[in-house]
């Protein structure tokens, strides 16, 4: 028997620059259509979750189906202004790494009800692994803009002392770890943990966190074995934004399945959301923080979201993806979406709206002002070249107090 | 050294409900060297645990346990299965403390079996304590006798850092001094397997296991008795220097005694170049060198990876440090 020549398969995205955007392969189930299990629920039971999408709002912008009208007026108007807060926060400061006074920024254009809803579903002590994507964790939980920014600007009051990338934040108060910068190693720290919430007999949980891309990393399938195998009580969060900066999502899964199915293979129950559903974002997330805080372990949530803007400052989108693509992305976006919903409840109008995004970017200059008046990457403040010394150890070694004597400081 | 180590962990949980022991083979069997026995069914299987073959989910796990409070030691079951958690031991554990300035803190012992001398081949044989030093926020240390095992890792799991603890394997039933053909001498028939109760050895200090006044040997672990016989069979006055920590390390004890005898031989097991003895030839040289009278020679591995038939000719005994200290004298 003879065979031909083999060839290696690379997957290609359906849109490249000068393609026209076309989306009609994506499945999207009517909202409400996927029902709402018990959260004891045997994983075999919903393995059509991990296929499908957990949808609330509808096109008329009402929330139907039995995983709706868990959030008051209250609580969605106040998700909606972190998420618009996020926006705006985001153009600033993409704005101010465009001035120079950042080396780096990336923004959540698009994806903001990823972060912003699933803070609502923990409590005060849960500890979320973050990538550098999910800044409306810290915005949802109360995190001062302007420490936030001063972060970002490496300036005098930064509270990481300039020794760490901008964006990469860390608040132990806020539930928010500090950001690696690496991928996918976090998700596996997010198990370990839960893993000593649950050793100690505490009740707290943890949230990891990961993107679509990142899921090819050893340290992804590490984390859903340990997940698995100790029952830990995480939610693991996987945020499919359909582009690893150009590479597309089926360069980390063969494009082939959903990410979520992998969680079948651990016995994890896996769910898929529309998260750019801020109530369906929410309430699935808080089915899995209520499933890990009972005991019954772990659940992988795939959001189905699309990141309308670039993968970071440091990358133009336009050279590897058609610049129509997030215009045609069929899940819209979070705010308009939310909006259009708290209007549908009498809750919300246009003018309020129009007003509390006025709102969210006063709030934002006032804090940029502020933390500028501190210092920037151009000018102001800075921490000390002393500081990095510090914190290498918590008692500095011999030789380190040498070289900090030799380099003068 | 195994029963040392055995009733460092011991005491530690007692003291300490926030002690943490996995690993491969750890729980139920004690782990394959059996450093672990009996802890599960003395603590429970909530505190000792089985883990997954899986380095990386070992030490990534642990890094969050340890972010959560408690203090977890773990065991790779060689260091020759450390690289796919390297990762998350270069640069996560090792540097969380300094990018979040202090906010969260991983207090982690990593114990591996290292070094040669059974038989291991290329995966059960290596030492790779300089790919540690490399790694800054990270202590790195290496016991070469039961006392010092149970002291340094009683240390160890105190200290409020990463901390990885390398257990030189030919040296878990009893001092290895190199000589291969020669009967294997158990702990119990030396002075050194009979380890005190409450004893403390600090991290960071070395230990002047022969004073001497000829020559300074820096050793650690295995060649810290390959030193002490290869000074028997020169009859070399060696002052040998067991290290024992090697990121802090004690310079002080190091230039103190090369000051004094004016030559300076180093060892170590490890392949050579850019071995763990670069760094310290370099800090001989920076601090001693108006008072050295010879050049300091390094005697190592070869840089080959570890062989297995050819294990005597890979290991640096008592016959090849003992030609470099020959040297180091007519230098």
């Amino acid at each position: 028997m003879s065979f031909k020549p083999l060839s290696l398969h690379v997957p290609e995205p359906g849109c490249r620059p000068g393609d026209t955007p076309d989306f009609s392969g994506f499945e999207i189930p009517r909202a409400g259509a996927v029902s709402r299990p018990p959260v004891d629920v045997d994983p075999d039971d919903i393995r059509d979750m991990a296929f499908s999408i957990v949808r609330v709002l509808n096109k008329k912008g009402e929330a139907v189906g039995d995983w709706a009208d868990l959030l008051d007026a209250e609580a969605l108007r106040a998700g909606l202004r972190h998420m618009l807060t996020l926006r705006a926060y985001d153009e600033r400061m993409l704005t101010a790494q465009r001035q120079g006074k950042t080396s780096f920024y990336a923004q959540h254009l698009g994806e903001e009800a990823v972060s912003c809803a699933v803070a609502g579903a923990l409590q005060k002590g849960d500890m979320n692994f973050p990538t550098y994507r999910q800044a409306g964790l810290l915005i949802a939980a109360g995190y001062p803009l302007e420490t936030m920014m001063n972060q970002i600007y490496s300036n005098s009051a930064d509270p990481l002392k300039g020794r760490q990338l901008p964006i990469c934040y860390s608040s132990k108060e806020h539930g928010f770890f500090t950001v690696s910068g690496n991928l996918g190693t976090q998700f596996l720290q997010a198990v370990g943990w839960a893993m000593g919430s649950a050793i100690a007999g505490d009740t707290k949980i943890a949230a990891g966190w990961i993107g679509d891309g990142s899921t090819a990393e050893s340290d992804f399938h590490a984390a859903v074995v340990f997940a698995s195998t100790y029952r830990a009580p995480v939610m693991l969060n996987l945020v499919n934004n359909q582009w690893a900066i150009s590479s597309f999502q089926g360069i980390a899964r063969g494009g082939v399945g959903t990410f979520a199915a992998r969680g079948h293979g651990f016995g994890i129950p896996a769910i898929r959301v529309d998260g750019n559903d801020f109530l369906a974002t929410h309430a699935v997330a808080s089915w899995a923080a209520e499933r890990a805080r009972s005991g019954h372990g772990p659940t992988l949530i795939e959001y189905v979201t699309y990141r309308a803007g670039a993968h970071s400052s440091s990358d133009d989108p336009s050279v590897y993806r058609s610049p129509e693509e997030a215009a045609a992305w069929p899940l819209g976006d979070p705010i308009e979406r939310l909006k259009a919903h708290l209007i549908t409840l009498d809750a919300w109008s246009e003018e309020r709206h129009m007003q509390a995004k006025a709102e969210a970017m006063d709030e934002v200059r006032t804090a940029q002002k502020a933390a500028e008046a501190i210092g920037t990457l151009l000018d102001g403040t800075h921490p000390t070249p002393r500081d990095m010394f510090e914190q290498v150890f918590e008692e500095m070694p011999p030789h380190l107090i040498r070289q900090r004597q030799d380099a003068g400081f | 050294m195994i029963e040392a180590i055995r009733a460092a962990h011991d005491e530690a949980m007692a003291a300490d409900e926030r002690v943490v022991v996995y690993g491969e083979d750890v729980g139920f069997f004690g782990g394959v060297f059996r450093c672990t026995q009996g802890l599960q069914a003395k603590y429970g299987k909530e505190r000792c645990f089985d883990a997954p073959i899986n380095e990386s989910g070992i030490v990534g796990t642990a890094i969050g346990m340890a972010a959560y409070g408690l203090k977890p030691v773990i065991e790779i079951q060689f260091a020759d299965y450390v690289y796919p958690g390297f990762d998350q031991i270069a640069s996560e554990a090792a540097r969380i403390r300094y990018r979040s300035n202090g906010d969260f803190t991983v207090p982690l012992v990593i114990r591996m079996p290292a070094g040669g001398g059974i038989f291991g081949g290329q995966t059960h044989s290596q030492s790779p304590e300089a790919i540690f030093t490399h790694v800054c926020g990270l202590k790195t240390v290496i016991p070469s006798n039961p006392g010092d095992a149970k002291g340094l890792l009683l240390a160890a799991i105190e200290d409020p850092d990463p901390v990885i603890f390398l257990e030189p394997k030919r040296l878990y039933n009893g001092p290895f001094d190199g000589h291969h053909d020669r009967p294997v001498v158990s702990w119990k028939n030396t002075d050194a397997g009979d380890v005190p109760d409450g004893l403390s050895v600090p991290l960071g200090k070395a230990k002047v296991t022969r004073e001497g006044g000829d020559l300074t040997v820096l050793a650690y672990g295995t060649m810290v008795h390959v030193a002490h016989a290869a000074c028997a069979e020169t009859g070399i006055d060696c002052e040998i220097i067991d290290l024992r920590t090697l990121v802090p390390v004690d310079l002080p004890a190091i230039t103190e005694s090369v000051r004094k005898t004016g030559r300076c031989v180093i060892v170590h097991e490890a392949t050579r170049t850019s071995g763990y003895g670069a760094e310290l030839l370099s800090l001989v040289q920076e601090n001693c060198f108006y008072s050295l009278e010879a050049p300091i020679e390094r005697v190592t591995g070869w840089d080959t990876p570890y062989p297995h038939a050819q294990e005597w000719d890979y290991f640096p005994g008592p016959a090849r440090l003992g030609e470099a200290m020959t040297r180091a004298m007519e230098g």
